[in-house]
Parts: C-alpha cells; sequence; structure tokens
C-alpha cells in the first residue's frame, strides 16, 4: 500500500478572501510581519498497489479530474 | 417548447424552477435525476441552484462528474440550450461547459438579497426579450459567487460577448471580477449566471423582470 498526499492551493493571482480574513485574524491576535496567508486543502490517500510509478500517474489524473479545479488552483503530489 | 430540470441530492430550488417554467410556457417540465445517463428531446435544459452534495470539496465539484453530467454535455453539443442558476451554474464551470471558476464570496458572507443587474449582451438566446444596457432587477442568494477567470479568459469573454449579465449600480454582492454575474459559452447555448430569475416572474413575486430569460429560452416570444 502506497500513502501519498495531495496538496491543492490557490494559483498566483487568484484573490483568497479566506486567506486574507486569517491574516487579519493573525494580525488582531498579536502576530505581527505576516506578509500573506493563502488557505489550501490537503487530501491524505492509501492506494492498494506497490506500483509508485502507476500510483503518482493515478494521482495526477485525480488531481487533474476532481481534486483540484486547474482553472484557479495548482496541486503538487508526494509519496511516502 | 420542451423543457427539462436536473435534480441532484442537494438542490433545493427545482421546484420554483418547475414553477417557473411551467407558468411561462404552459407545459411542466419533465425531471431528470442524476443517474441519467440519455436527456429526453427538449429544447432547454435547466440546472437549478441548491447546494448539490452539500457542496463537499468545491461547489457543484461533484455534481459535475456524475452521469447525468455526460449526457447534458452530449446535448450541449448538439445545440441544446442550457441554463444553469446559482448552483448550476458552478456545476457547469466545474464541468468545463463554460470558462472561468467560482470562488467563495469576497465579503465571506452568504449574501441573500436582490441586486440590479445589466443586460450586457441581448442578442442571445437567452436575453432577447430584453434590450442592451437595460437594467433589471434580481435576487441573488449564495456564499460562492465571486466570479473569476484568468487575464485571457476574461479578455476573450468580454471580446465574444459572452459576459451577459452584469452587476449595476454597485450592487455587486461578490467581488467578481468585472462585476460578471452571466456567461454564456462560444457558441452562445450554455448560459450560467449566479441570480435567481426565477424567483421574480410574477406580481406575486414583487415584479417579473426574470420572466424574460425563459420566455427568451422557451420562445414564448417573438424571435
Amino acid at each position: 500500500m502506497i500513502k501519498a498526499r495531495v496538496t491543492v492551493t490557490l494559483k498566483n493571482g487568484v484573490l483568497d478572501p479566506q486567506g486574507k480574513a486569517i491574516e487579519g485574524a493573525l494580525g488582531a491576535l498579536g502576530f505581527d510581519g505576516i506578509g500573506q496567508v493563502r488557505q489550501g486543502k490537503v487530501f491524505d490517500l492509501q492506494i492498494e498497489t506497490a506500483d509508485k510509478a502507476k500510483a503518482e500517474a493515478d494521482l495526477k489524473a485525480m488531481c487533474e479530474k476532481l481534486l483540484a479545479n486547474t482553472v484557479i488552483e495548482n496541486y503538487t503530489i508526494s509519496l511516502a | 417548447m420542451k423543457s427539462a430540470v436536473v435534480q441532484l441530492p442537494g438542490l433545493n430550488r427545482d421546484r420554483d424552477m418547475i414553477a417557473a417554467l411551467t407558468k411561462i410556457s404552459g407545459h411542466k417540465p419533465v425531471t431528470v435525476w442524476q443517474t441519467e445517463t440519455e436527456i429526453p428531446d427538449v429544447d432547454l435544459i435547466v440546472i437549478p441552484g441548491g447546494f448539490s452534495y452539500g457542496d463537499y470539496l468545491r461547489c457543484g465539484a461533484i455534481a459535475a462528474r456524475m452521469p447525468v453530467m455526460q449526457a447534458i454535455k452530449a446535448k450541449a453539443d448538439q445545440g441544446v440550450k442550457v441554463l444553469g442558476v446559482c448552483n448550476g451554474f458552478q456545476i457547469l464551470l466545474e464541468a468545463g461547459l463554460l470558462p472561468g471558476a467560482l470562488m467563495r464570496n469576497a465579503s465571506l458572507k452568504f449574501v441573500c438579497r436582490e441586486v440590479k443587474l445589466e443586460i450586457v449582451n441581448a442578442d442571445t438566446a437567452f436575453t432577447r426579450a430584453y434590450s442592451k444596457g437595460q437594467v433589471i432587477r434580481s435576487p441573488v442568494a449564495h456564499h460562492d459567487g465571486n466570479y473569476f477567470a484568468d487575464a485571457e479568459t476574461l479578455k476573450a469573454i468580454e471580446s465574444n460577448g459572452q459576459v451577459v449579465f452584469r452587476y449595476a449600480e454597485g450592487t455587486n454582492p461578490n467581488g467578481s471580477i468585472n462585476d460578471i454575474a452571466g456567461v454564456m459559452n462560444a457558441k452562445g447555448n450554455v448560459l450560467g449566471m449566479m441570480p435567481h430569475p426565477e424567483n421574480l416572474i410574477e406580481a406575486a413575486h414583487g415584479g417579473s423582470d426574470g420572466r424574460g430569460i425563459f420566455a427568451s429560452a422557451l420562445a414564448v416570444i417573438a424571435a
């Protein structure tokens, strides 16, 4: 079994109102000097295979087809 | 003209849409369930608003990958008119039938109010009951209606007349880029919009500003 983590983040230039709100809240808590906060999503997957190459190819397809909206989001895949 | 309304778990504006289509066309629309792979022979397919699949992952993301969407895509390719309202708009974008994406409202708040809409393009199958530049009233109710498209896409849809509605008179409720409230595909047979025209079609609603969209799409009025 392969464990994988997919991280989905907003592309540069795409406004992130939630990140902005978190940035403001951190400032209100007294955390100074925060340049920017961008919010993203993390998916942890377990894949029933030993074939790393296949798992990676499948994960890429999953990201393209469902996990990320590539109009506004980027994704990275890491295998444990 | 015959119409169909798509029903998915979590969509809740389907009854309003069925009522509007029935009142305006005089014919009750057929309903299509998520698992159906064939759409009956109709002139207009409507995906109503709501919260399909609980808005999990991203609004409209799961719905856009259900079997019924493949059937809708095939119909759209044949030239059948498709209208997506609110969550229906989000679904059409996620399915790739329309350009761009809808994000969380810039205010981060759910907005439920009335806005003003400018008819940017009155030369479409959905807006010919109006005149270009006309401003109509329309209710909105959404949390993720902040339209976004990259610079290249934006330039293309603006110059092709694919921006059909814009929030007017400073009523942009969600931070949408260029005040965009509704866009159509290049072919002009698929339209998505955040506002709810089905909720302003008769005196009991306090006005009938939204009626023209259905009257146009159902060819109730003369072309």
